[in-house]
């Protein structure tokens, strides 16, 4: 055995600063730990009242409550509690948003990161982060004062004139009023536009500078070069962007509430007046109470629901895709 | 780079500095809340008390209680009352939950709503006729007859120039524009107390009524009284209901509507009142003004009330209620022609004022 000499802290002080270097490593775990844990304690809670507070209603309405489009509280044959048509306005809306937006924001993403002059990139994303700053309130009153009125006669041309034609005929109604399906998802489609494209946009600067210059070295044209080794690449976040976009576009309540129409109803016609979930709790809650109040809550609960598997459909199409691209590859 | 994040920190640090002046107001008046309550009990003049008093409820009186506030700040320097236009539903239930010391509501206390009938008390304060504004080209003067208004609002009758309209209107030439009912789309005691109406002096409307009407198909719906006169407001051949304030604030033209008696009588304020001198009012002072009986009454009046609790846990907080509720039905009655509602008539304002006598302590 050796006899060891004992460090001093003044040999070695970088030791000293270890010692208390773990102690706030531990201190640090902890409180990561405790705010990844509120996070799931604040939505188990919220989960838990919620449906609480929805079940009075889910079984005064039982399976009515998905299966009716009729949603009269005060009718005189009484009460009918049916959620479809605002299910059905959710989905049309957020449709027309996706439609809409999707290919814009990988558009302005693509122009962004491949095409644009380096001086302009900086502007074009700076311009659409801008729009992510807008208040949606703003967004519902410029669509009901501005939109509304200006875009009905683009719907009475679109119905004159395609209107005749089968199938596409039944989405293109006689407009009778700015409010619409159509107009509620234009204005979501601005909404969100900068999700998609600056989440898009971190995904394409993500793509190995080797390969796309493979891909120009091998001969390939600038198109030819981003539908080979960009898309490809960027698949999984350009579907990770849509959902967040079509998650805010599903959630969007009062842009939504001011220019839909506030009429439940399924319909083809885009440019029929609707409803959606959000806009329907938002603009009935106040003056609500008992069953009926009961009932917007379970609306919550079912767009909560809704919003989960439409997530889990995502991550489904994600994994699957990446699979088949890394295969092909 | 260097020169963009330079003028974004300096936007951020206005944005910021904004947010700070506003903080600072909040934070003013949060210090308010917390000294609640704490009145001097002495001599009972409003200037002698201090405290705040939290009220939230329906939206439909707040332009006269938010003018009554301001007034009654000169009369009380040291009570700050707060009404926060939350709904009529919503403010009953912060006040049976007892967040709130007094809540107003359009619409009366529902069995289902948490408060037991011996816990609080109605009182009258206002009311405001609603008014069937139109759009008709060529038409400045409209009579309608309930079962025609009835008809209308039930998507019987969809032009302008239906028999019913015409017989209501001999010296009328009418268009036959098609008709746009013009409908709220949030719910609301306006509409609640508009289709009561219709159930209870028309014999045409069957769809029923409540905050939330399945509306006929010509219907559009617009956010609050504002949404729906600026509907009637674009809209030719357009028909809705509205209450006076935002119908003249618009300059919309509004129907007579044809009363018990059978006399038609354009909405006014006296004509309100009227109303309510021929109502019935119950024993809890509740009482229906619709359709009510007089020659000068205007048939669609619709009532609000203050809630009180029949019962405060201290002194301090009996004597705000009491002392603000008085101020309301007597001093700011004179504002409620200014914001364009309807005083009460002596004989129940004074009821109203006697049923402050019941509130207790303890």
């Amino acid at each position: 055995m050796t006899t060891l000499t004992p460090i001093t802290t003044a040999e070695r002080p970088d030791l000293t600063i270890r010692a208390r270097g773990s102690r706030l490593d531990a201190a640090f775990r902890g409180l990561a730990l405790a705010a990844g844990l509120v996070v799931l304690a604040v939505l188990a809670l919220i989960a838990y009242s919620t449906v609480d507070a929805a079940l009075p209603a889910l079984r005064a309405a039982g399976l009515e409550f998905v299966t009716s489009d009729r949603w009269a509280p005060n009718a005189p044959d009484g009460p009918h509690l049916g959620a479809l048509a605002f299910v059905y306005g959710t989905a049309v809306v957020s449709s027309i948003a996706l439609v809409l937006a999707v290919p814009v924001s990988i558009g302005i993403a693509l122009f962004a990161t491949e095409i644009a002059p380096r001086r302009l990139r900086r502007w074009i994303t700076t311009a659409v982060d801008l729009l992510a700053a807008i208040p949606s309130v703003v967004y519902g009153l410029w669509g009901i004062a501005v939109l509304a009125p200006n875009v009905t006669g683009v719907y009475r041309w679109a119905h004159r004139t395609f209107g005749d034609l089968p199938v596409v005929g039944a989405l293109v109604g006689p407009a009778t009023s700015g409010r619409s399906f159509m107009t509620a998802g234009i204005v979501l489609a601005i909404m969100i536009v900068p999700i998609i494209t600056s989440i898009t946009r971190e995904v394409f600067v993500t793509v190995p500078r080797g390969e796309k210059e493979a891909a120009l070295a091998l001969g390939a044209t600038r198109w030819e070069m981003i539908r080979g080794a960009v898309l490809p690449h960027s698949f999984g976040g350009m579907v990770g962007a849509t959902m967040l976009g079509l998650g805010r576009a599903m959630g969007e309540t009062i842009a939504v509430a001011l220019v839909i129409g506030s009429r439940p109803q399924i319909v083809a016609d885009l440019f029929a007046t609707g409803d959606a979930m959000p806009a329907v709790i938002v603009n009935q809650f106040g003056e609500s109470s008992g069953t009926f109040r009961s009932a917007l809550i379970a609306l919550g609960v079912l767009l909560f629901v809704l919003t989960i598997v439409v997530n889990v459909l995502a991550r489904v199409i994600v994994d699957r895709v990446q699979v088949r691209f890394r295969g092909a590859a | 780079m260097r020169k963009t994040k330079t003028a974004w920190l300096s936007l951020l640090l206005v944005l910021g500095l904004i947010a700070a002046a506003c903080g600072d107001d909040d934070s003013a008046e949060a210090n308010d809340d917390g000294t609640d309550t704490t009145a001097a009990v002495d001599d009972g003049g409003s200037d002698s008390l201090s405290g705040t008093l939290e009220g939230s409820g329906a939206s439909f009186p707040d332009a006269f209680y938010q003018a009554a506030i301001v007034a009654y700040e000169e009369v009380a320097p040291g009570v700050t009352v707060i009404y926060n236009a939350v709904g009529s539903g919503q403010g009953k239930s912060d006040f049976a939950d007892g967040l709130t010391a007094w809540a107003g509501t359009d619409s009366l206390v529902k069995e289902d709503e948490g408060l037991d009938p011996d816990e609080f008390l109605y009182i009258p304060t206002v009311a405001a006729p609603i008014t069937v504004s139109y759009n008709l080209s060529g038409v400045d003067e409209l009579q309608l007859s309930p079962d025609t208004l009835g008809a209308i609002f039930n998507g019987d009758i969809t032009s302008w120039d239906d028999e019913a309209i015409a017989a209501d209107n001999p010296d009328v030439e009418l268009p036959s524009t098609a008709i746009t009912l013009a409908v709220r789309a949030d719910g609301s005691g306006t509409t609640s107390n508009f289709t009561k109406y219709l159930e209870k002096a028309t014999g045409t409307w069957t769809l029923g009524s409540g905050d939330t009407i399945e509306w006929p198909s010509n219907a559009q719906a617009g956010q609050r009284n504002t949404g729906v006169a600026q509907i009637i407001q674009d809209t030719d051949g357009a028909i809705g209901y509205v209450d006076l304030a935002d119908a003249e604030a618009l300059g919309l033209t509004y129907a007579a509507i044809g009363n018990q008696e059978g006399e038609f009588v354009v909405p006014t304020l006296e004509g309100t009142t009227a109303a309510l001198d021929g109502a019935e009012i119950a024993d809890d002072l509740t009482y229906d003004p619709l359709d009510a009986a007089g020659a000068e009454a205007y048939p669609i009046a619709a009532p609000t009330y203050v809630l009180v609790r029949t019962s405060y846990e201290d002194q301090a907080t009996a004597d705000l209620v009491i002392d603000w509720i008085t101020f309301l039905l007597t001093d700011a009655q004179d504002l409620a022609e200014d914001e364009r509602y309807a005083p009460l008539p002596d004989s129940l304002r004074d009821r109203a004022l006697a049923q402050l006598d019941q509130i207790t302590v303890g």
